[in-house]
Order: C-alpha cells, then sequence, then structure tokens
C-alpha cells in the first residue's frame, strides 16, 4: 500500500508578515532578524536540507563532504555573532597555509595584508610604496562610488605588464566569485580587501553543524520552517505583494524576501507583466555568473593525509587566462583539504578540487557522454593531486563529481550559477521594491554581495528594508527629518 | 527623555554591537568610527535597532548626524524628548 504524500505545509498559517524563498545563507539571515524583529516569518525551501550552497552531503564509509566551505572572510565572525549567536561565531578558525603552485610560482601564504606586502616586495620585487598605495585603493573602493574602471585597468596601473602578480592578486578571487579582469574593479576590491583584512577562516565542525545551529536558532526565534516547500509563484496586484503559491496552496503576506536567483524572482515567480517596461529591459542586460564542477575524495578510515596545505591554489596554465579557467579542459584547480581539526573527534579527511565552470558545457550532452566526462573529471583530478599527495588513489575510497547540472537541480538556479549575477545585478535587486510594494530579494548578486559573507550581510542589508516596508504599514512610525 | 537619556541609550545600542570594544571613554565629538570598529553594517545596527525600541526612521541620507555622538544626541533628542525612558 501506498502512504498518501505528507503534507509538508500542515498546520501552516493563513497569513505571514513576510515569506522567505529559499534558505541560502542571505534567507536564513535575513528570517532570523526579521523574526528577531517581532515579524511572522515563514522560510519555504524546496529542499530537504536547508543552506542552499552552504551544503554538505554524506556517503557510506563515514564521509561527510563540504561544498562551499573552503573559506571565507574574517568578517563572517562579526555578522555570525550579531545575526546569529555567540556559539556559532565562536567555532571559527583561522586557515593559515594557503599554497599557489603554477608554471610562474609556488608560494605559501597566510592570505593577509602583512604577508603579501612581505611576498609582493621580496618574492615579485614590488616597491613598498606602489604595494601601499595599491592596498589602500582598493581598499577605499567602495559600492556608492561610480564604475569606472575594471581589474585589469587597475592592475595594469599599479602592476603593468606583471601578469604573475596579475595571477598571485586574481586567482583566488575568481575562485571565491567568478569575477574576471573585465569586471568592475570594485567587485575585486571589496573581496580582496575583506580577505586581506586577517586572511581566510573556515568553521570548526563543519557546514552541517552550522546550519544545524541556525536551524534551532531559526526555530528559537519564531520562524515558520518549511522544507520540501517550493514557492510556485508570487501574487501581485496592483503594483503589491498579496501571497504566495506554495505546493499548490496559496499564502498571504506582507512581504515577500526571495532568496531564489534575482532573473528567477523576476521573470517567473512573479511575471514580467507586474514591472515598468523599462525595468524589464535593464533585466534582459543582467548576466549571471559562472557555474562550478567539484570533485569530492573521501579519505579511507585510519589513512592520513600530511599537512600539505589548506587551500592549495594549483595550475598549470602558463598565465591567468579566465577562458583558460572556465574551461572544460582543466588547467587550474582549488584544492580545499580538510583536516581532522574540522570535524573534531571524527579523525577523518577529505579533499574537494574545485573548479569554475560553464553550464552549456555540461547540460546537451548525452547522458553516457555526460557519465564519460564526469568520470574523466574525477580521474584527472586524481592524477593532478597526486603531485601534492602521493599515492592519494590508494588513500581514497569514495570519489564522486558534481558539475553546472547538479548545482542547478539542487538550488534551482538558472545556468547553476554559482555566485549570482555579475555586477549589475545587484542594482536590480535593490530597485525591486521600488517596483512592487513588499517585493524584496536577497542572495548572491551583483559579484560584490556574494560568498558565505556577501550574502548573509545583503540579507540583513534587505531585512532592514523589509522591517522598514513593514513598519510604515503601522500608523505609528516616526520619520525624522533634519 | 533627557539629554543623558538619550546619551545612555545610543551606549548601549553601541554596547550590544561592538561588546569588545571600551565605550566608556568615548568622545562626543571625534567620529564614532575613528575611537571603535564600527563598520557601515554596524551603523545599519544602529538604525534598526532605534526603529526596533522607538519606531524612529532615520532616512539614508540623515545617516550623516549619527557620525559623532553629539551628532546623535542633537538629531535624537528631539525625537525622543516626548518619550518616557522604559522602552
Ligand atoms: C562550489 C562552490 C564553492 C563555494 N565556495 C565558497 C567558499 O569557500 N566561501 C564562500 O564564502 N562562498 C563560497 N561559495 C559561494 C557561496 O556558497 C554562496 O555565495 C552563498 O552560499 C549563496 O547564498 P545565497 O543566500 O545567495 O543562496 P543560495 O545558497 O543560492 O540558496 C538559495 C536557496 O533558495 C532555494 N530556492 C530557490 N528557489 C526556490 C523556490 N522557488 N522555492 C523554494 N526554495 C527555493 C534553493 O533551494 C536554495 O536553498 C561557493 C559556491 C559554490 C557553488
Amino acid at each position: 500500500m501506498q502512504k498518501p504524500p505528507r503534507d509538508w505545509l500542515k498546520g501552516v498559517l493563513s497569513a505571514y508578515d513576510t515569506v522567505v524563498i529559499g534558505s541560502g545563507l542571505a534567507g536564513m539571515t535575513s528570517a532570523n532578524l526579521l523574526a528577531k524583529l517581532g515579524h511572522k516569518v515563514l522560510l519555504a525551501e524546496h529542499h530537504y536540507n536547508m543552506g542552499g550552497m552552504a551544503t554538505w552531503f554524506k556517503r557510506k564509509g563515514g564521509h561527510v563532504m563540504d561544498i562551499s566551505l573552503h573559506g571565507f572572510p574574517c568578517g563572517m565572525i562579526k555578522t555570525l555573532r550579531k545575526y546569529w549567536t555567540k556559539d556559532i561565531s565562536h567555532r571559527v578558525i583561522q586557515l593559515k597555509n594557503v599554497r599557489f603552485d603554477n608554471p610562474q610560482f609556488s608560494v605559501n601564504t597566510s592570505f593577509d595584508k602583512v604577508d603579501f606586502t612581505h611576498i609582493l616586495r621580496e618574492r615579485f620585487g614590488i616597491l613598498r610604496e606602489v604595494i601601499d598605495e595599491f592596498f589602500l585603493t582598493v581598499r577605499d573602493m567602495n559600492f556608492y562610488d561610480e564604475v569606472v574602471m575594471t581589474t585589469r585597468e587597475l592592475f595594469e596601473k599599479y602592476f603593468p605588464g606583471r601578469t604573475d602578480v596579475w595571477r598571485f592578486l586574481m586567482e583566488p578571487i575568481t575562485y571565491a566569485n567568478g569575477s574576471t579582469l573585465d569586471d568592475p574593479a570594485i567587485t575585486y576590491g571589496i573581496v580582496f580587501s575583506n580577505f586581506m583584512d586577517k586572511g581566510v577562516f573556515t568553521y570548526q565542525g563543519g557546514t552541517d553543524h552550522l546550519i544545524k545551529e541556525m536551524k534551532q536558532e531559526l526555530l528559537r526565534n519564531g520562524v515558520d520552517i518549511r522544507t520540501h516547500c517550493m514557492v510556485e509563484k508570487i501574487y501581485v496586484d496592483d503594483k503589491t505583494v498579496q501571497g504566495v503559491r506554495i505546493n499548490g496552496q496559496d499564502i498571504q503576506c506582507k512581504s515577500v524576501l526571495s532568496n531564489s536567483n534575482l532573473l528567477t524572482t523576476i521573470e517567473q515567480l512573479t511575471g514580467e507583466e507586474h514591472f515598468d517596461p523599462e525595468f524589464i529591459e535593464e533585466v534582459k542586460k543582467v548576466r549571471l555568473n559562472n557555474s562550478s564542477c567539484q570533485v569530492y575524495m573521501g579519505i579511507k578510515k585510519g589513512e592520513i593525509v600530511p599537512n600539505v596545505g589548506d587551500l592549495l591554489f594549483s595550475s598549470v596554465a602558463d598565465e591567468y587566462c579566465t577562458d583558460q579557467i572556465l574551461s572544460k579542459d582543466v588547467t587550474s584547480r582549488t584544492f580545499s583539504f580538510y583536516y581532522p581539526e574540522i570535524r573534531p573527534g571524527t579523525n577523518r579527511y577529505s579533499i574537494v578540487s574545485s573548479t569554475n565552470a560553464r553550464y552549456q558545457d555540461w547540460a546537451n550532452l548525452s547522458e553516457s557522454q555526460y557519465k564519460k566526462d564526469k568520470h574523466d573529471l574525477e580521474q584527472t583530478t586524481l592524477d593532478a593531486l597526486d603531485k601534492y599527495v602521493p599515492g592519494i588513489r590508494n588513500k581514497v575510497d569514495h570519489v564522486e563529481a558534481s558539475t553546472p547540472k547538479t548545482f542547478k537541480r539542487y538550488t534551482l538556479h538558472p545556468s547553476g550559477t554559482s555566485f549570482g549575477t555579475k555586477f549589475e545585478g545587484l542594482k536590480i535587486s535593490r530597485d525591486l521594491p521600488k517596483q512592487i510594494n513588499g517585493l524584496f530579494h536577497a542572495g548572491s548578486v551583483g559579484i560584490i554581495m556574494s560568498g558565505w559573507l556577501g550574502a548573509a550581510n545583503y540579507g540583513v542589508i534587505v531585512a532592514n528594508e523589509t522591517d522598514k516596508f513593514l513598519r510604515q504599514l503601522r500608523p505609528s512610525l516616526v520619520t525624522a527629518s533634519a | 527623555m533627557t539629554i543623558e537619556d538619550v546619551r545612555q541609550i545610543i551606549l548601549n545600542i553601541l554596547a550590544d554591537i561592538a561588546p569588545d570594544e571600551d565605550i566608556s571613554s568615548i568622545d562626543d565629538n571625534t567620529k564614532l568610527r575613528d575611537q571603535i570598529d564600527l563598520d557601515s553594517m554596524d551603523f545599519l545596527d544602529i538604525v534598526m535597532e532605534l526603529r526596533k525600541r522607538f519606531n524612529i526612521e532615520v532616512p539614508e541620507k540623515d545617516y550623516e548626524h549619527l557620525a559623532t555622538m553629539a551628532g546623535c544626541v542633537s538629531y535624537l533628542t528631539p525625537l525622543l524628548k516626548d518619550r518616557p525612558l522604559a522602552s
């Protein structure tokens, strides 16, 4: 006998102040804050797990694989403390050994300003004054500046012709947010400065622990969390949000905060007809960011991996080149080594290799070709890793790959985009509430607002606007005016 | 509420936002940013706290008034003067 399907919306209220669509870091952070500010919040996630890209999976043999825990800037400590809990923030630890290995140079670094200054001087022979001025310039870049310079122009200005230096400064950021030399320099400057502040950090306990803690905190603050719940439609009438349809059921709400992809939110969930035509024209110009491939390698129980670094940017390409980094013919890989310290007490190791990738290279293959290409990716990755961990094939007992198609399936992001949209998406995201009362978007967008820190902080920024909106619906708000 | 009450409220909010900083020695006429480690997210927190505690909306164009303690006090006191302290 077949059991009737479970009703994942059982007991749901008929109306909420805010429905948050998606439980990525932006969605969860904004849901948590809005609930703490006293609003009735429903958090709907289509997947069975929360976290979005901040996720993990388990495999036979006791393997736990993290997807996006390669590292984040130290600003995350403050964000976790202020918008989550002290306990969560206390689990952030530094990754001290970041390595580069490519035909132009091999260096180890703690990935902060002091060490970078030292390396730029000693290893690359750059003058102290130039380094200082470069750091000042990138530090002072801010979101409100007019966008004039590209990252390429920035590098040409300070390090003309020095493709080795460009690579040293750029390769990690390309992996961190998909930005290229031709994107606005502020997308580089803001993220690079965030890392240079103190280095690269990670979460002790693993992604599973973090998301479990966040879920508890959301429940403590009264958020109604619903997994297996697909938001199919945002209802708009008279330029104002009315409600949503989830798993076929209508629910009223005063506002929607969508953590779903920006373009999906506008074109599919809401519908272009509700926006001004000029706005839609701008929406059409928004480019999605690239996607990723990963290879997850689980080390056998009892085997050890000597410390060969925490993060390793390896490449066999002659120079830094975006096209090559995105190519299916992989030349550059970032290896993340997860030692037992990440999950104390487990005494297990895993290694994850990440590459940036294009959806179209993977989307239209026959099933057998797709399988074969995935298999090749796994094998060439093991070959590349053998240089750093000799005998790796004898140490692993689980190898598995993911592609842009995998990311699309789990997060519903068009083309499996790993880091939202290119820069122009940010303005569209910010302007959404001007088009439709009560419609907000928070999540990876505009390159700047991506990564764990960017997404979580953007969740806070947008929750603030949502709170303002909700309070303005009540008559007692006093607007100050100087 | 008096000027002193308003000053104390700001100090309380700052203490929550930056628990590791010594806020007792804040100089009223020097930028807060130059005395304690505050970033733009922290200023957003101040705005959110004011809205939550007192239903006051500080428009973005007025954020500059919150740069110093003296600025905060002179900006907020007229708005809060009729409020009882308990909140
Ligand atoms: C391979 C890879 C490695 C990365 N490594 C790092 C790293 O080391 N450090 C770092 O800081 N960042 C890293 N990132 C980036 C970082 O993970 C993301 O920028 C961040 O997690 C995105 O958060 P988000 O809030 O934008 O939402 P997402 O994580 O994109 O989540 C969106 C959520 O919305 C849900 N959703 C969408 N549509 C609907 C719908 N209609 N109904 C219900 N639910 C819906 C999705 O299922 C998903 O859970 C990495 C990303 C990738 C892909």
